[in-house]
């Protein structure tokens, strides 16, 4: 019940909230992207960033080649997945879409938000990071959020609640931001929060990640027996040749 | 070159040895392009277990349900329907389906479950070469298929003829009966076609 | 049992001729050394190639709505689909970098010259090949980098003959039309012409013989008896044993990429082609792949685009006239003057330099100086080749090749 009043509530302020804004200005060089701690062996923390993405992002951002039995990967069960990710009436078998239609979201917000899918090869999982923790307080834009790491961007602060509301303070070379009014998270349960979310968007990105590196082992290591055994080879013919 | 210092053993020896790890090698490699040809993820998700409502499907009829890409057929069989099968056997050719593919408490004469025997469930794709059989329900001449015609199925490619349980009559080109998935009744009138565990 | 049967084959097909000819019988130097793997492991990469590339074609769907999801759906849900995908991606890179050091090779032991003047062009007609091969396979993804970069490209045909670049996409911008055509261009009727360049390729190699760090014709000194060269050896066994060495280390690095850093820090796979093409949206920074970028940066440092786009034309071109613009006594670098060695020193350099150059962003103050000096530099090097290698001191070359 509350999760369904917290997503109306952020759909109302999606809609009224954003207006134009150019989708791919880059951000402005010069600010130092945080590391993300990206870990997708880390199952617990995938599973509640699956959560924290059905919970908020899903609400208008797609992840529309991916379905929701990629969360079977995660150690999350059919049930789990019906039963506690899903909010919708999808099932398992069906791909991650939002009901937003592109042309509702681009009245609302002046651009379609991305869809999610690859998004983290996009942008790089400490852009990601940083630009979800970057969020201020700016009365001169539409929607009242600003980002340093994205400036002018459309999406408002989703997770304020959580995070409290920050301003940015001396603007320009020393500019640094300051929380203002506490959320409901101390900061470092909001980092802990956002590298979940960041964790997840990454294996959800290449979910076969793991077993590429996995595998690799494997196969460099093979490939060093190999050349020895070559490498021999070759030396036992290559006495002939004076 | 001088062949008198050749030592042939140890070349035959390392010839075999890398020969032996590159085989492995390719093999390897090969592995992943064969493998990449079963069906995807997405074909294995859109050919999961599928759910099936028999409430509507009155004594006499039959319907059809999506499987895999397979049609599957349900179909609910009159009392006089459930007769006729044992009086088959003689004219079949695997009466006691021994050699075809079915559940093992499918593995009788109606080749159905004990608690719905009238219900059967066959996947409606021809044993000889893959063609989809037409209903012939109906016993007798009515369909065009002769006056002793004991009800069942045809197939229209090569005609095989199958009776109401898709057991294959003698000398038909096909060899075997029709294929019964697994299936489970999740209520009287709700069964899951592609499983035989009620919890996935 | 075996003779027989090869017997039987060898009355109706020559194959012990052809296994002579060209591995058991055909005698390379002795001296090969370590550029000389290149040659071999350019044709490993093209059955590599070919083999992913026919595996990609199963799943990958040549429509602009589906093109960029299909190729998500291999790298998701087809079993070691992203490993085949990865394998065609980093192949292609790696196609180049083999290629540009198998070139080098060419450059440093005049390899070019007489008498393997047509070994040489055939060669350059495979890289051209092997370019418009990249670039058309380049769209398929359909992701923004596809999109633009082939927009870009073919808007340089359009500075000739708007009439040419239309009739080349099919429609008023990169689309549909486009993706389908360069599709069927890039599966079939650039592999079938690349195979062929290929065997024609190692056919003149074959006929004149291979040249080696020395420079010099092994052919000319023979066993009087066995009129074998004196300095030759079997390639099989002693190149090909040599060669599996080459092979596998070059796996190593191959497939190292492939499972530890596959995007190979966006040169390889870049960032934003990620991104579904988008006709109305023009990436910030948008550049060719790596092994395009000299010549891009060719292109962009030439303020006026005809003549841009005859300049990146020439430099792509002017490879061909090698055989004919080197006036040297002596072909290989070992023998040289010092005029040639620093020629070729600042070529390598300066064709570095403007690769470095093209992935940078123009509004760069130092990109587009840079990159006219370094222009400068290209065409000079092929340009005055006539004359620095005629002035050049050469050293006395030895009879037999050295170890």
């Amino acid at each position: 019940m509350k999760r369904i009043l917290v997503r109306r509530w952020i759909c109302s302020l999606l809609m009224v909230g954003s207006l134009v804004s150019p989708l791919y200005s880059l951000a402005e060089e010069g600010v130092k992207l945080d590391h993300a701690p990206v870990d997708t062996s880390n199952l617990p923390s995938l599973q509640r960033g699956a959560q924290h993405f059905m919970n908020y992002c899903m609400t208008c951002h797609s992840a529309h080649l991916a379905r929701f039995d990629l969360l079977e990967q995660i150690g999350l069960s059919k049930k789990q997945v019906e039963g506690n990710l899903i909010l919708t009436n999808a099932k398992i078998a069906d791909y991650m879409t939002v009901v937003l239609t592109p042309k509702d979201a681009k009245s609302w917000f002046g651009v379609p938000p991305p869809d999610l899918t690859v998004e983290a090869r996009v942008r790089g999982a400490d852009w990601i990071y940083t630009y979800l923790r970057s969020f201020y307080r700016d009365d001169q834009r539409p929607n009242g959020w600003n980002n340093r790491v994205f400036p002018n961007v459309a999406m408002p602060h989703v997770l304020w609640q959580l995070q409290g509301q920050q301003v940015l303070q001396h603007p320009g070379e020393a500019e640094s931001l300051v929380l203002m009014q506490k959320g409901q998270m101390s900061a470092q349960e909001y980092d802990q929060y956002v590298g979940d979310l960041v964790n997840f968007l990454v294996f959800m990105s290449e979910p076969t990640r793991g077993e590429r590196l996995h595998l690799g082992i494997w196969v460099l290591g093979f490939l060093v027996l190999l050349f020895f055994a070559a490498r021999a080879l070759k030396h036992e013919f290559w006495k002939d040749i004076h | 070159m001088d062949k008198l210092q050749t030592d042939h053993g140890r070349r035959r020896f390392l010839i075999g040895t890398t020969s032996v790890i590159g085989g492995v090698g390719v093999a390897a490699l090969a592995t992943p392009f064969v493998l990449s040809m079963f069906p995807s993820a997405r074909a294995k998700a859109a050919g999961a277990p599928v759910e099936v409502d028999i409430s509507k499907v009155e004594p006499g009829m039959m319907i059809t349900q999506e499987w895999r890409g397979q049609p599957v057929w349900i179909v609910n069989r009159t009392p006089a329907m459930m007769a006729q099968l044992a009086k088959n056997a003689h004219f079949l050719s695997d009466p006691g389906s021994d050699k075809s593919e079915q559940p093992e408490a499918c593995k009788n004469v109606p080749r159905a479950m004990k608690s719905h025997e009238n219900v059967l469930v066959v996947v409606g794709i021809c044993t000889h070469l893959g063609c989809s059989p037409t209903e012939k329900l109906k016993a007798g001449n009515e369909g065009g298929m002769g006056a002793d015609w004991p009800g069942g199925f045809l197939c229209p490619c090569h005609g095989s003829k199958y009776d109401m349980s898709g057991r294959v009559f003698k000398s038909m080109p096909a060899p075997l009966n029709l294929k019964v998935p697994p299936y489970v009744y999740l209520t009287d009138t709700r069964l899951m076609v592609g499983t035989d565990k009620k919890g996935t | 049992m075996m003779s027989q049967m090869m017997g039987w084959i060898d009355a109706r097909f020559p194959l012990t001729k052809v296994w002579k000819e060209h591995l058991a019988e055909y005698y390379a130097p002795k001296n090969f050394n370590f550029w000389y793997y290149f040659g071999s492991l350019a044709l490993l990469v093209l059955v590599m190639q070919i083999v992913t590339g026919i595996f990609l074609t199963m799943n990958y769907k040549p429509d602009a709505r589906f093109a960029f999801a299909s190729v998500e759906y291999i790298m998701r849900d087809v079993d070691y689909g992203w490993l085949i995908r990865y394998m065609h991606s980093t192949g292609a890179s790696m196609f180049f970098v083999v290629v540009y050091l198998h070139m080098m090779r060419g450059l440093l032991y005049g390899s070019y010259r007489q008498p393997r003047e047509l070994v040489w062009i055939i060669g350059m007609a495979i890289y051209l090949c092997l370019m418009a091969e990249a670039f058309f396979g380049y769209l398929l993804p359909w992701g923004q980098m596809s999109y633009w970069g082939a927009q870009v490209i073919v808007s340089l045909v359009d500075a000739i003959s708007p009439t040419v670049a239309l009739w080349v996409r099919g429609d008023y911008v990169i689309a549909d039309a486009t993706l389908n055509r360069f599709f069927a261009f890039h599966v079939i009727a650039l592999p079938l012409v690349l195979v062929i360049l290929v065997f024609l390729h190692i056919v003149a190699l074959h006929q004149v013989g291979s040249n080696n760090p020395d420079g010099i014709e092994i052919k000319a000194k023979k066993d009087p008896e066995t009129h074998i060269p004196l300095d030759g050896i079997p390639f099989h066994p002693y190149y090909t044993v040599k060669d599996i060495v080459g092979v596998v280390v070059f796996l190593m690095i191959y497939f190292g990429i492939i499972f530890f850093a596959p995007e190979m820090g966006g040169y390889f796979l870049e960032e934003n082609n990620f991104i579904p093409a988008d006709p109305m949206q023009t990436p910030p920074h948008i550049a060719p792949v790596w092994y395009f970028t000299p010549f891009y940066a060719i292109l962009r440092a030439i303020p006026q685009k005809q003549l841009g786009i005859a300049a990146m034309g020439l430099a792509v071109v002017i490879f061909f006239l090698l055989p004919w613009l080197d006036k040297g006594l002596v072909k290989s670098i070992r023998y040289r003057g010092t005029l040639y060695k620093v020629a070729l020193g600042a070529f390598v350099v300066s064709f570095l330099i403007l690769g470095y150059m093209g992935t940078l962003e123009p509004t760069l103050w130092y990109v587009n100086p840079v990159s006219r000096i370094c222009a400068l530099v290209y065409f000079g090097f092929f340009l005055l080749m006539p004359v620095y290698t005629k002035l050049d001191k050469t050293k006395p070359v030895p009879d037999r090749v050295t170890s």
